[in-house]
């Protein structure tokens, strides 16, 4: 019985994964339209150039436009897997830029909540994928909702995308400040997008640990730390390669947004 | 009058007597149920239009509370998520347990129990407004359906219930009363999507599990996603850059 188990590759080895498997980091933004999946897919790209074996996994049950952003439209997603018409390796799959990537499929919008079924089958999901990569991402769904909230307290770190915005430095902060006081989650990355001069990242990088400071940290025994992983120039290519529905690393790599994400990637990299 | 003619021919004015429907039995379920005596001559149409009405009433009521049973509660429920889906009005959904009831029927008895449940039934109805749904949906356990319920009110809305029922403590012999406690748990219906009634449902039990794993006796709902910054942050936020905030 026991050995029949064992030899499904499909519930092997769980438990050495936690120790040695992929790094799990959870990509989110608070709010929407910050550019997530696009420095997600990116970064993923970035990533697999130096070599490192990389899922990206569309944890934006329900609203799911990475498929939108890579330009694939697969016969088998996570909804196949959650319901269990399709096996989890036959749903992940090549995507440009040299990673794989698990889509979430339409018919998720059942499960954009979070019941005690879709907490065990994210769990599953991550789980099993653990062991067979050396870097998982995240992209999560707009929003703090519950299963955004959930999706990032099963990743080892989280980073937040944001832009200049004040809209989107507020969503930032929530969701910094949410995460700060319902999850033991002491290091927060960001990244900052579309900023327009150099050094802005850097700038508001120190305002929010300011007001984490000053709101959050005040009440905490440990204090939340905000690192700053990189930050992304405006770039009209930007545009133009999100249009093609390509992506910018293979379209136009010399640009500098392209450039940025590669420097991210490779302080990720670096730890 | 033979109580059994409309059975073989529709009424001539529209209310027809469902074929099969033993009008004498259906009179004998509303008498017991306290019923008041139906309006007009019996057979006429008023009669047996009220009469129709009354058994409706009553198979969706639960026979000891008096309040909506499972079966109207689940009606209630499709019709808020069409409406929910629709209209994207936010819609919350209380489910309710009585703690620790079977310590009060292992030691009171049942009909003490069921004193409880009683009373507990009245200080739901008591609490709620009047286009919200109280009902019973198993031994003690009640559920609220409360349409255009913002979200802002929802821990509010619970409170109250919860502590309208712990402060009103149940004479469950003379001299002799107990304090019944709730545990209650909630959620939103997901605004513009059209949900499930299960999902729903399992979404509120888990706060109900959550608030009964917590100690009993509180309030427990699903984090909502939009969580307060204050103008004073937003002030710190963006008091070095050039951003204003204009709220």
């Amino acid at each position: 019985m026991s050995q029949a188990i064992a030899s499904d590759p499909d519930t092997a080895a769980p438990a050495q994964a936690a120790a040695g498997g992929a790094l799990i980091t959870a990509v989110t933004s608070g709010k929407g339209g910050v550019g997530k999946t696009f420095v997600t897919a990116n970064l993923a790209a970035a990533l697999a150039r130096q070599g490192e074996r990389v899922l990206v996994l569309d944890a934006d049950l329900g609203l799911a436009n990475l498929d939108v952003v890579l330009n694939l439209y697969p016969k088998l997603t996570l909804h196949d897997v959650f319901t269990g018409q399709a096996r989890l390796e036959d749903a992940i799959l090549p995507a440009p830029g040299g990673f794989s990537v698990l889509l979430a499929g339409s018919g998720m919008i059942e499960y954009s909540r979070l019941t005690p079924t879709v907490r065990d089958q994210l769990q599953d999901v991550i789980h099993r994928v653990r062991p067979r990569f050396d870097r998982v991402l995240l992209d999560t769904g707009a929003g703090i909702s519950d299963v955004v909230l959930y999706t990032i307290s099963l990743a080892d770190e989280i980073l937040i995308v944001c832009t200049p915005e004040p809209t989107s430095l507020t969503d930032a902060y929530a969701t910094i400040k949410v995460l700060a006081t319902t999850q033991p989650r002491r290091l927060i990355r960001l990244l900052v997008n579309q900023v327009q001069r150099p050094g802005e990242a850097r700038a508001i990088r120190k305002q929010l640990q300011l007001v984490v400071d000053r709101f959050v940290n005040s009440g905490l025994d440990l204090p939340v730390m905000i690192e700053l992983l990189g930050e992304v120039p405006f770039d009209p290519t930007v545009r133009e390669s999100v249009l093609k529905r390509e992506l910018l690393l293979e379209g136009a790599p010399g640009s500098p947004a392209a450039q940025a994400i590669v420097a991210a990637a490779a302080k990720h990299l670096a730890g | 009058m033979d109580p059994h003619a409309g059975a073989q021919s529709p009424h001539p004015a529209g209310v027809a007597l469902p074929r099969g429907l033993n009008p004498e039995v259906a009179l004998q379920l509303l008498q017991q149920s306290g019923h008041a005596a139906l309006p007009g001559e019996p057979m006429s149409d008023a009669w047996l239009q009220a009469l129709i009405d009354a058994l409706v009433d009553l198979s969706s009521r639960d026979a000891l509370t008096g309040l909506n049973n499972r079966r109207s509660f689940e009606l209630a429920l499709a019709r808020e998520i069409d409406r929910v889906a629709r209209s994207g009005e936010p819609a919350l959904l209380l489910t309710l347990d009585i703690d620790h009831f079977k310590k009060v029927n292992d030691t009171h008895g049942h009909a003490a129990g069921d004193l409880v449940i009683q009373a507990v039934a009245r200080a739901l109805a008591e609490t709620v407004r009047p286009m919200d749904l109280v009902a019973r949906v198993g031994g003690e356990e009640f559920s609220i359906v409360l349409p255009n319920c913002p979200p802002a009110f929802g821990p509010q809305v619970a409170e109250r219930i919860r502590k309208r029922v712990a402060r009103h403590p149940v004479e469950i012999a003379p001299g002799e009363s107990v304090v019944a406690t709730v545990s209650v748990g909630g959620a939103f219906a997901p605004q513009w999507v059209r949900t499930t009634a299960r999902l729903w449902m399992d979404r509120t039990d888990l706060q109900l599990y959550r608030a009964k794993s917590e100690g009993r006796n509180r309030c427990c709902l699903e984090p909502t996603a939009v969580p307060l910054v204050s103008a004073e942050e937003k002030g710190l936020l963006f008091a070095s850059s050039s951003f204003q905030d204009l709220t």
